[in-house]
């Protein structure tokens, strides 16, 4: 009986040992998603916040929309999601509980993204088509992919992507790889890439309008500080921020 | 046909293998010797599966290996007949297609190898329902068959067979052991056997090569090796007794108890003397025998026509007697009785 | 009976259990979830076919280059101990431990438009492998080959070489000993080897959506397929992995006896 017993003590012992990891404590906790497309923005966000709300401890998520939304049906404890797109927003908005409607915090722009000095010298969205190039998109589910696809249906452009990526931030790496020769990101991403990646602008009236809505869940631990956080990015603070890194205020 | 000429030197583990002899053609040479003594080593070798360090392997004037690498010709290439250990059939192939195997390798037809195949088991007498019969199925004296069959299908030039019998049961040995000796004697070639049972190498030994850790300590016919065994192993396998000793102006001391011999050697030596030459006494004889001591009764072992007597003493021995001997010196009853052996029936041997 | 409680302590038990469930439970929770009214709708859609398809062919493409290319491979492994060999056996080994996204990514680096193979093949012979159905074969290959090496290795070692010696004495060289004697005898090996890395290249994941993209048709395979449908869609997600489930149990029923023998 006496191995019994020992064996027992081990075993809770592991599973203290186990539950114990994670022990870091801070007087709230904040759990954000974000888009791949705000990753720049919202690291510096978050830092902004923090500097207000020092007893906050941030944890950021970014990733493609879709799979963002998908671990939030799936019930991850989020408080914040901020998504690139109304449709994916909606979809949360029909299964998990919010705290008020979603609000479009920034706008942004759909550019064309090539290697430094555009070797392949594209002029706009109709070269796109063109055999000798391998042009990358997000899947149609992906925001990003969604607003490129409509982009080039206006424009009459027929474009056969190599791969429908998960995230913008998946084309970026592709591009600098230089696995392919053009992607559809948004503009900002090309802003952060830094000289790596050149941008070949699309007109403004063949584009599509690229909101970003930002909700607060119920889901999540701290609905107050997420609220605060929500205010902030919408405050004039979080806006310059959102500026600074190519947004556009709604 | 060309004889074969060995002479092997090399290390297989600890043993240091260093062997010289040769075999005529039509001749049947047959290894004995314990296990481990590098035997199965010297059928490697002169197979082509095993390449010498040193000496030299010769078929007639056709050198098959002299220990350097452009010297060596590989084993698919040196036309030896080997039937091995255990046989090693080829367990996918069916008996024909085994004994057919070295006639595809050489390029002949399917068709026409399998029909030579096919009269070769005919020839060692494998039963035609057993022509397709894959070789898990077969017997130890079926896959025998076929593994000679498959050994001499390929007209080799010289035969190597590695305990051949190892496989068979006891019952069917008797027999097998005939057969081969007339597979042997048709084959015209050189003829090499590594044997376990002395049997075998008195059914079918032309001369029989002793090896012992690696060293032949004794070739010659038969006859001659039970006549004079020139170590206790060959002493034990004919069943001859085997005394170490030291000798010194006709006296072998063996034990402490000396043995007046009828040979001018000096220093260490091996004295063997055969069973029957051993006599026994109620009474302590008087006249010619010169070694007489007194010795107790062990055991009794009767074989088929004679009783080997075990005895104790300072010089344990064992006698031979008939059976009506047994019964004139009562010996059934034990005790002690006096041995006499001749000092001309002492073989003595340098070692 | 005293006998047994040596074989099994009693203080043992509950974690065994609890291991079992945790095997178990995924599995149910599976199972509970899919909609088996609708599995067969689900799918009979194109995507669906399309990545079957896919997977099938390029599954059993770097089947085949697991054997054109391993077999050689493990043959020269079996047949010596130096440093050299345990040197590229640990090379060999190394996708079955690495995280396949690694795997993925060194493939990208190496096969990639820029990569140090990649850029040349590009340049002389116009071949681009990334995006393209070759390199959800490569990256397949990459993961399932060392599988298929390890276990014929370990066949080839287990195999009795005096067979080898008896055919040689015979008269065949080393190539017709190969050809007739060894692989006819290592073929039980052979069989697992093919089943086990055909069931790892199936089920092959990080490094096909690194190195080859994900496109339905012409990359996206059976688990991309499950990983994609599980943001759209989750029920055909289910049913796929139901399908992939199934197909991965056959394998191992059909492996029992070589791994559990009784």
């Amino acid at each position: 009986m006496k191995s019994l017993k020992s064996v027992v003590v081990w075993w809770c012992c592991l599973l203290l040992v186990g539950c114990g990891a994670g022990g870091e404590r801070a007087e709230a906790r904040l759990r954000v998603f974000a888009a791949a497309s705000l990753t720049e923005a919202f690291e510096a966000l978050v830092d902004g916040f923090g500097a207000r709300h020092p007893e906050v401890a941030v944890e950021l998520h970014c990733a493609g929309t879709p799979q963002l939304v998908l671990q939030i049906r799936e019930g991850a404890p989020v408080d914040v999601f901020a998504s690139a797109d109304a449709v994916q927003m909606q979809r949360v908005v029909e299964f998990a509980t919010t705290l008020g409607e979603p609000q479009v915090f920034a706008t942004n722009r759909l550019a064309i993204a090539v290697p430094a000095g555009n070797p392949h010298g594209i002029a706009g969205l109709a070269d796109l088509a063109r055999d000798d190039l391998r042009v990358l998109l997000c899947g149609p589910d992906v925001p990003a992919g969604r607003y490129a696809r409509q982009v080039l249906e206006r424009a009459g452009v027929a474009v056969r992507s190599v791969s429908d990526e998960p995230s913008v931030k998946s084309v970026v790496t592709k591009l600098l790889l230089g696995e392919v020769d053009a992607g559809i990101v948004y503009a900002t991403d090309v802003a952060a890439a830094g000289a790596a990646l050149t941008s070949v602008a699309i007109p403004s009236e063949s584009g599509v309008a690229v909101a970003y809505p930002i909700v607060t869940l119920a889901q999540g631990a701290s609905p107050e500080t997420a609220t605060a956080f929500v205010d902030f990015v919408r405050s004039d603070a979080g806006q310059r921020i959102l500026v600074a890194c190519g947004f556009e205020a709604p | 046909m060309n004889g074969l000429a060995v002479q092997i030197r090399m290390q297989r583990g600890a043993l240091p293998l260093d062997v010289a002899f040769e075999v005529a053609a039509g001749e049947t040479v047959v290894v004995v010797g314990p296990n481990g003594a590098g035997k199965s080593s010297c059928l490697l070798a002169i197979a082509g599966l095993l390449p010498l360090e040193a000496g030299r392997i010769a078929l007639g004037a056709r050198c098959l290996d002299d220990g350097s690498k452009r010297g060596f010709v590989p084993a698919e290439r040196r036309d030896v007949g080997v039937v091995f250990q255990g046989h090693l059939l080829l367990p996918h192939l069916s008996a024909l297609d085994n004994v057919a195997y070295g006639l595809r390798a050489r390029g002949h037809a399917r068709r026409a190898a399998r029909e030579t195949a096919s009269s070769w088991l005919e020839r060692v007498g494998l039963g035609a329902e057993l022509v397709d019969a894959r070789p898990a199925a077969l017997s130890g004296g079926q896959s025998q068959r076929v593994a000679l069959a498959r050994a001499l299908a390929i007209d080799p030039a010289v035969l190597l067979l590695d305990e051949p019998m190892a496989a068979v049961d006891a019952s069917g040995r008797l027999a097998l052991r005939r057969e081969l000796r007339e597979h042997l004697a048709s084959f015209a070639g050189p003829r090499l056997l590594v044997a376990h049972d002395l049997a075998d190498a008195f059914a079918l030994a032309d001369r029989v090569l002793v090896l012992e850790e690696g060293r032949l300590v004794q070739a010659g016919p038969i006859d001659e090796l039970v006549a004079r065994p020139r170590s206790r192993y060959v002493a034990d396998l004919v069943g001859v007794n085997c005394f170490r000793g030291v000798a010194h102006a006709g006296v072998v001391t063996v034990a402490g108890a000396p043995l007046r011999v009828a040979s001018n050697l000096e220093g260490e030596v091996l004295v063997t003397l055969h069973p029957r030459a051993v006599s026994l006494f109620r009474q302590q004889p008087a006249g010619s025998p010169r070694n007489v001591w007194a010795a107790p009764i062990e055991a009794l072992e009767p074989t088929l026509e004679r009783v080997r007597v075990r005895l104790g003493g300072p010089i344990p021995l064992v006698a031979e007697v008939t059976h009506s001997a047994v019964d004139e010196l009562r010996l059934e009853g034990g005790g002690e009785v006096f041995v006499a052996i001749k000092a001309t029936e002492l073989n003595v041997t340098q070692c | 009976m005293p006998a047994r409680n040596r074989d099994f302590p009693t203080a043992l038990a509950v974690p065994a259990l609890v291991a079992v469930a945790f095997f178990l439970l995924p599995l149910i929770g599976l199972l509970a979830r899919v909609p088996w009214s609708r599995a067969v709708d689900l799918l009979a859609t194109r995507e669906v076919l399309d990545a079957l398809l896919l997977s099938l062919r390029c599954s059993l493409a770097a089947t085949v280059l697991s054997l054109v290319l391993g077999l050689p491979l493990a043959v020269w492994l079996s047949s010596g101990t130096s440093r050299t060999h345990a040197l590229v056996r640990a090379l060999v080994t190394l996708p079955m431990v690495l995280p396949p996204v690694v795997g993925g990514v060194a493939l990208l680096l190496a096969f990639g438009r820029r990569g140090v193979v990649g850029a040349p093949l590009g340049e002389w012979f116009g071949i681009a492998l990334p995006f393209h159905p070759a390199a959800v074969v490569l990256a397949e290959a990459y993961i399932a080959m060392p599988f298929f090496v390890l276990t014929v290795e370990a066949g080839l070692r287990a195999l009795d070489r005096r067979y080898l010696d008896a055919a040689a004495t015979l008269g065949a060289g080393p190539w017709r000993v190969f050809r007739t004697v060894t692989l006819p005898l290592l073929a039980p090996s052979l069989r697992a080897g093919l089943l086990i890395a055909w069931a790892r290249a199936l089920g092959e994941f990080g490094a096909t959506i690194t190195f080859a993209g994900n496109l339905a048709g012409s990359t996206r395979s059976m688990p991309l397929a499950v990983f994609d449908a599980f943001e759209r869609s989750p029920d055909a997600a289910i049913v796929l992995s139901l399908v992939l489930v199934v197909v991965s149990a056959a394998v191992l029923f059909s492996l029992r006896r070589r791994w559990f023998p009784a």
